[in-house]
């Protein structure tokens, strides 16, 4: 969006966003301590988009040496596999594994749950064994490390934000404290849905749904999950996944809730209480 | 001495029975592919000690938790008094366990007493909840006559059989306070003395009380065991072993077909000799593409509905129930065994699973959540079926939704779901 760019930031070189890619940083015989793996929907989907670059804007803030592909990165293959095409998916797996091993990558943080568990769970087995991270667990080491705080930006004292847990971070890879701990961080309210953690309800995106029509039913199920938030009287939303930021934007849309509900990644509010 | 023949003669029919009927279970489980789940016997001991002996998942639902501990525990523990039914019923023994045991005796059927009114009151609030409160997880279209009948049934018999020994205990309390042949002063009676004032005072009633409830008692229960193989009530046997079989890695991770691997390793490099794999279908379209734990699980799905009230798909009004899916896989089981019972092995009744139990409809509005895996108490699987079926229909038959079609179309020539370029693929680092 031209309106996006950001006069004084172009003048601090300091916040300037520099993205290296691995072919880089290969060229320049080096290794990145850290490969960030964007994702389809990190890569194209604008909304997605902007929550890579607040991921990038937290790696570059607190100095850890990392790479992306670029152009090189390829659908992990999820949706395919979830949706039962099993030759899709290997193709892509042993594609992406290939490529990673060239690079002789080590850890890789995700910017998407499905990436994350693609990788982390179903690559081993063809061949591509890594350290895999969510972004949300990443965000937690670096509390934990000390190396980010909640200073220098926005206030959310007293904000009321709720976390809804992304089906493959929660019950499919039983990460539920990492995000709920870079909200804490923040200083807010934090409240939960009365479906939440190893309960918590589905976007509706699982399981390739994000690229179908749904069956016939009474409701959308991003409905039924925004009444939660709402119920919740929560201001703000956290989610951590690019698909469940699409289903629950469009359910906040639905129930014409802009004014009331704010739906934001714990990158972005990561970033903005950091004032990156 | 009759008594005892009738008695060996009604027995060894009911096991003979439950054996060759459970036989055939196993036979069908067998029926399924086979699949590795041998490795760690620690953890899976440890998690069916856990989640079948310990009942850890039911404890999401408080109330039907403390109620199913009551039947559950009960069940277990009263078995000890059937044991001496067993020994007495053999030899025309009466209370043989009372003078070894001696005081201790008196505890142990005051307990059995306590835990008979608690599975008493359990199954009464259990009916209710089905009855008369009409709780929606007990209904929905899977529902139909037969599996309310059969939870029904299961609640009535339960009740018939406490109600018997508590009756039992209360004529043979009141003949021993008669001092009535046999019946020694033995055992304490907490719960059925206060049935007792409503039986007669004469021997001869009172005898012919004590035997009728004794042999209705333990005829009950023989033949509940024998109703069990054509019930959802197998699951207090199949829990265990289904428990212990339980998938161990992330819920999140699907598994890697082999057969897949093979021919995507030979379509990337020329030169790869794969192993000889038998070849066979992907997916699943019958029972018989699935696996002996899909298998499993249908024969121990219970039919409580957790699944199903958890689902995101089944919530917002759509056809999906994954309880439906495993009573589809437990009927279609049941009725391929019954084929090779009645026309031999080779049998083609031209049915599938795929179509004829569940349809395509159903199959499509997963979103693989694993909300239900989580919900059941018995580590059902129900997500692992739909995605073999859904297996079957994308790489066997070309027939996934069109616009599935088109994301696979994406993600082959693009390397993303959507239509955009891979040449474009860091644009955003521009913005």
């Amino acid at each position: 969006m031209p309106w996006e760019n950001n006069k004084s930031e172009m003048e601090d070189p300091k916040s300037e966003l520099k993205i290296p890619t691995m072919a880089q940083m290969a060229a320049e015989g080096k290794e990145p301590e850290l490969l960030f793996w964007v994702g389809c929907a990190g890569s194209f989907d604008e909304r997605a988009q902007k929550i890579t670059r607040d991921i990038c804007k937290i790696l570059q803030h607190v100095g850890i040496s990392y790479a992306v592909l670029g152009t090189e990165e390829s659908c992990t293959g999820d949706p395919a596999k979830r949706a039962g095409n099993e030759f899709l998916f290997q193709m892509q797996a042993m594609t992406n594994i290939e490529v990673l091993n060239a690079y002789a990558v080590k850890k890789i943080v995700t910017g998407c749950p499905h990436c994350f568990n693609t990788i982390k769970n179903e690559y081993p087995g063809l061949g591509g064994s890594y350290e895999v991270i969510h972004h949300t667990q990443l965000i937690q080491q670096l509390i934990d490390e000390g190396k980010l705080k909640a200073e220098g930006g926005e206030s959310f004292k007293g904000k009321k934000i709720t976390f809804h847990d992304p089906c493959y971070l929660g019950r499919a890879n039983n990460v539920y404290e990492a995000p709920r701990a870079a909200l804490e961080m923040l200083d807010a309210e934090l409240v939960e849905m009365k479906r939440c953690k190893s309960n918590g309800l589905c976007c509706g995106a699982g399981g390739a749904q994000m690229f179908k029509e749904p069956e016939k039913g009474n409701k959308e199920i991003n409905a039924e999950r925004i009444e939660d938030a709402i119920n919740a009287n929560a201001q703000i939303v956290a989610s951590a996944c690019p698909f469940c930021m699409t289903m629950l934007s469009d359910g906040v849309k639905l129930k014409e809730k802009e004014q009331a509900i704010q739906v934001l990644d714990v990158a972005e509010l990561t970033v903005r209480a950091n004032g990156l | 001495m009759i008594a005892q023949i009738i008695f060996i003669i009604i027995l060894a029919a009911a096991v003979y029975l439950f054996t060759k009927n459970a036989g055939k279970i196993r036979r069908n489980i067998l029926l399924g592919r086979d699949t590795d789940r041998n490795d760690n016997p620690a953890i899976r001991w440890k998690t069916m000690a856990k989640v079948a002996l310990g009942q850890s998942k039911m404890v999401k639902r408080p109330l039907a938790a403390v109620m199913h501990i009551f039947i559950y525990v009960g069940f277990v523990i009263i078995n000890i008094e059937v044991l001496e039914i067993m020994i007495d019923g053999l030899f025309g023994s009466h209370r043989i366990f009372s003078k070894p045991l001696g005081s201790l005796y008196g505890f142990l059927i005051g307990g059995f007493e306590v835990l008979a009114v608690l599975v008493l009151v359990a199954c009464v609030v259990f009916l209710a909840r089905r009855n008369i409160v009409h709780l929606k997880r007990f209904s929905g279209k899977e529902m139909t006559a037969w599996p309310k009948s059969d939870a029904n049934y299961i609640l009535i018999i339960e009740i018939s059989l406490m109600v018997a020994f508590l009756t039992m205990n209360a004529a043979d309390y009141k003949l021993q306070a008669l001092h009535v042949g046999h019946y020694l002063k033995a055992g304490s009676f907490p719960a059925s003395s206060f049935i007792a004032p409503l039986l007669p005072n004469q021997a001869t009633p009172l005898e012919m009380i004590e035997r009728g409830c004794w042999w209705f008692h333990i005829t009950g229960i023989l033949a509940f065991l024998n109703y069990l193989p054509y019930s959802k009530h197998f699951h207090i046997l199949l829990a265990f072993p289904n428990t212990y079989y339980s998938k161990l890695t992330p819920k999140g991770q699907f598994s890697n077909m082999a057969s897949v691997t093979n021919e995507v390793k030979a379509m990337l490099d020329p030169s790869f000799v794969p192993e000889a794999t038998a070849p066979g279908r992907f997916g699943a379209k019958d029972v018989t593409d699935l696996t002996w734990k899909n298998l499993m699980d249908a024969y121990t799905c219970t039919e409580c509905g957790r699944c199903t009230s958890v689902c995101p798909a089944n919530i917002t009004g759509k056809l999906l129930s994954p309880r439906k899916i495993m009573m589809d896989t437990r009927d279609r089981i049941t009725e391929v065994g019954n084929n090779i019972d009645k026309f031999g092995k080779d049998h083609n009744d031209n049915k599938s699973l795929l179509d004829d139990y569940i349809s395509r409809e159903e199959l499509w509005a997963c979103t693989t959540c694993n909300a239900c895996t989580d919900a059941c108490p018995v580590n059902i699987d129900p997500l692992n079926i739909i995605t073999e079926m859904r297996r079957y229909i994308v790489m066997e038959e070309s027939q996934a939704p069109a616009s599935l079609n088109g994301m696979f179309g994406n993600v082959e020539n693009n390397g993303a779901p959507w239509k955009y370029s891979q040449a474009d693929r860091l644009n955003w680092a521009e913005k």
